[in-house]
């Protein structure tokens, strides 16, 4: 006779990015965002600076979800270039929620300055355009007594894709533990418009420009990876889970190459006493 | 056969109070503000005393500064005297009557060395007491942990006489180690009293945050499997991006939760704790009877990586 044999299946070929309850996440960031605007800075208002992408649409439905429609001010800031259908995504995440909205365009301040540097390539002008938003965003946040709240998913923040001292300048961020595949299921349970979960992700700093092919590899794929990644798993075990050794490598090098942009400025130390090195304190002290 | 290392068998006191009438405070403090915590605290207390009659009122680790301090341990930790007559001062400052008894985490001063403990003091009518100190002895160091950087660990898991008979205090990851609520029962608890801070993780989990089921399962084995009470009390509230995961709970000796709080925000939970339960469930599930005859055989085990002798442990 022979026995029937139950075999657990050791190595899955396609590990899924991390999934999400989004009940669960959006409750857990929604008292994240009360206790920090309202209890521990006595601030009422958030303003967010609202792109027409998902990311910063799930930021403004959990603003208005924690702070109610009438506390979250949402900043379009379109530079010439940027596209149009950016502008009526964002229109539709405003329209929606019933929050307060403005547009100011930053054209005029950007070429400002890039007018004095004609030869600025690509990268150079979307950092410059990155930085004049944030400029708008905590000028607006003193206007209206109103806390800035960032919007940068974890995924751009390991593979350092984003501006340093721009897309990660606000004080607080609801989604900078979240993998981008994470914030578009939680965009799902949210509501948000399809048309901004469907869309390609860009940084809408270039014509034509999406994340991904700026990236070279799948959010899908990059989250999958670098959840393993991060739990400890070397590139051979990732390599042995079914990842392709060039997308791992890929990942790895980008993380590895961005430490410093997850971290404050680097501060010569010079005594017993240096901040956040021996003098800790934590931030909410 | 006479079982040469046979520990003493684990008997109820008879004049021990059976019913315990527990009062779990779930605080939300405010980071470092010791007073304004303390006077929030008085209206806790009123609350408990205007609701009934109360024996035990179990607040969390760090209840009333918060759970991470980093260097500012050292301006807010206290020593356990101070602590204690501030909790007995806030309970008659409520009127909450006595006798009662408070257990409470906090950081402690012990003379320049500090310690993540807690303390359980009995209130009276000719003034309190302190019944027992614990400190934590499994101060997490890791992750976004940083305890030991801080922090002296405790050396000794002691169980103590309380009103409601032999009680045992173990904070956060101190009941992580199966042995430590083992240790705590063969040596006669029956209630396990549990202050904690957890900071929640795991959105991927269904219905709740991960790291909230993963407590309630551990607690709820320890409990079933020595048939002991469990009152575990969690701090609430976010500190710095990191959201304390409250969900104070009462087990009883089956494992089965009696009531449980929610993660976020304060509460109050109220349980009788009817301790002649333990007797019932041992009766019927005698594990740690069983436990009590082999744990010599387990510990005296040449191959375990244990000091042989106390100059050994002094120097490890």
């Amino acid at each position: 006779m022979t026995l029937p044999v139950v075999e657990f299946a050791t190595r899955p070929n396609a590990i899924p990015p991390p999934g999400i309850d989004g009940a669960v996440a959006s409750e857990w960031l929604e008292a994240f965002l009360r206790d920090e605007l309202v209890v521990r800075r006595g601030i009422e208002r958030a303003v967010v600076g609202l792109s027409g992408g998902v990311d910063s649409a799930v930021t403004a439905y959990l603003c208005a979800r924690a702070l109610g429609a009438r506390n979250v001010h949402a900043i379009r800031m379109p530079y010439k270039t940027s596209s149009p259908s950016s502008l009526s995504d964002a229109q539709l995440v405003v329209e929606a929620l019933g929050i307060n909205e403005r547009t100011i365009e930053i054209t005029d301040a950007v070429d400002g300055y890039l007018q004095f540097e004609p030869d600025a390539d690509a990268r150079r002008r979307g950092n410059v355009m990155a930085r004049v938003r944030m400029v708008v965003l905590f000028d607006q946040s003193a206007k209206l007594g109103a806390l800035p709240v960032g919007t940068g998913n974890k995924t751009e923040r390991l593979l350092g894709y984003f501006t340093w001292h721009a897309d990660d300048t606000p004080p607080i961020n609801p989604l900078g533990d979240l993998f981008k595949t994470q914030v578009w299921a939680l965009a799902r349970y949210l509501g948000v418009p399809q048309a901004l979960i469907d869309k390609a992700p860009s940084a809408d700093l270039e014509a034509d420009q999406t994340d991904e092919a700026d990236l070279g590899i799948s959010y899908a794929r990059a989250d999958a990876i670098l959840s393993q990644m991060l739990i400890g798993y070397s590139d051979e075990q990732l390599a042995a889970h079914g990842f392709l050794p060039a997308d791992v490598a890929l990942v790895r090098s980008r993380v590895d190459s961005t430490h410093w942009k997850r971290h404050l400025p680097t501060t010569a130390m010079l005594s017993n006493t240096a901040i956040n090195e021996f003098y800790l304190r934590p931030v909410d002290y | 056969m006479k079982q040469l290392y046979a520990l003493e068998p684990v008997k109820a006191d008879p004049d021990a109070a059976s019913v315990c009438r527990v009062a779990i405070v779930q605080t939300k403090p405010k980071k470092g503000a010791l007073g304004v915590n303390l006077a929030h605290l008085v209206k806790a207390f009123e609350q408990i005393a205007k609701d009934g009659k109360t024996d035990l009122v179990v607040l969390p680790e760090a209840a009333l500064t918060g759970y991470f301090l980093e260097g500012a341990v050292y301006e807010l930790a206290l020593s356990a005297s101070a602590m204690a007559a501030k909790l007995a001062g806030a309970w008659l400052e409520a009127n909450g009557g006595w006798p009662v008894d408070i257990a409470c985490g906090f950081y402690e001063n012990d003379g320049g060395t500090y310690h993540n403990s807690a303390v359980y003091l009995t209130v009276g009518k000719r003034g309190h007491e302190i019944l027992h100190v614990h400190r934590k002895m499994f101060l997490p160091t890791y992750g976004v942990f940083d305890e030991e950087r801080f922090l002296s660990r405790g050396r000794k898991l002691s169980v103590f006489e309380t009103r409601f008979g032999k009680v045992a205090l173990l904070i956060c990851e101190d009941v992580w180690h199966s042995i430590m609520p083992t240790i705590a029962a063969v040596k006669g608890a029956r209630m396990l009293v549990v202050p904690s801070a957890a900071p929640g993780r795991g959105i991927e989990h269904e219905g709740e945050l991960e790291s909230i089921a993963v407590w309630r399962s551990l607690l709820s084995n320890a409990a079933a499997e020595h048939g002991v009470f469990i009152v575990y009390a969690g701090l609430a509230g976010f500190e710095g991006g990191k959201g304390m995961t409250g969900s104070s709970a009462v087990f009883d000796p089956r494992g089965k939760v009696m009531l449980e709080a929610p993660p976020l925000g304060e509460c109050i939970l109220r349980a009788p704790i009817d301790l002649r339960e333990c007797d019932v469930a041992r009766a019927s599930l005698p594990l740690l009877g069983d436990l009590s005859s082999v744990l010599p055989d387990l510990l005296l085990d040449d191959e375990l990586p244990l000091p042989k002798r106390r100059d050994d442990a002094a120097g490890r």
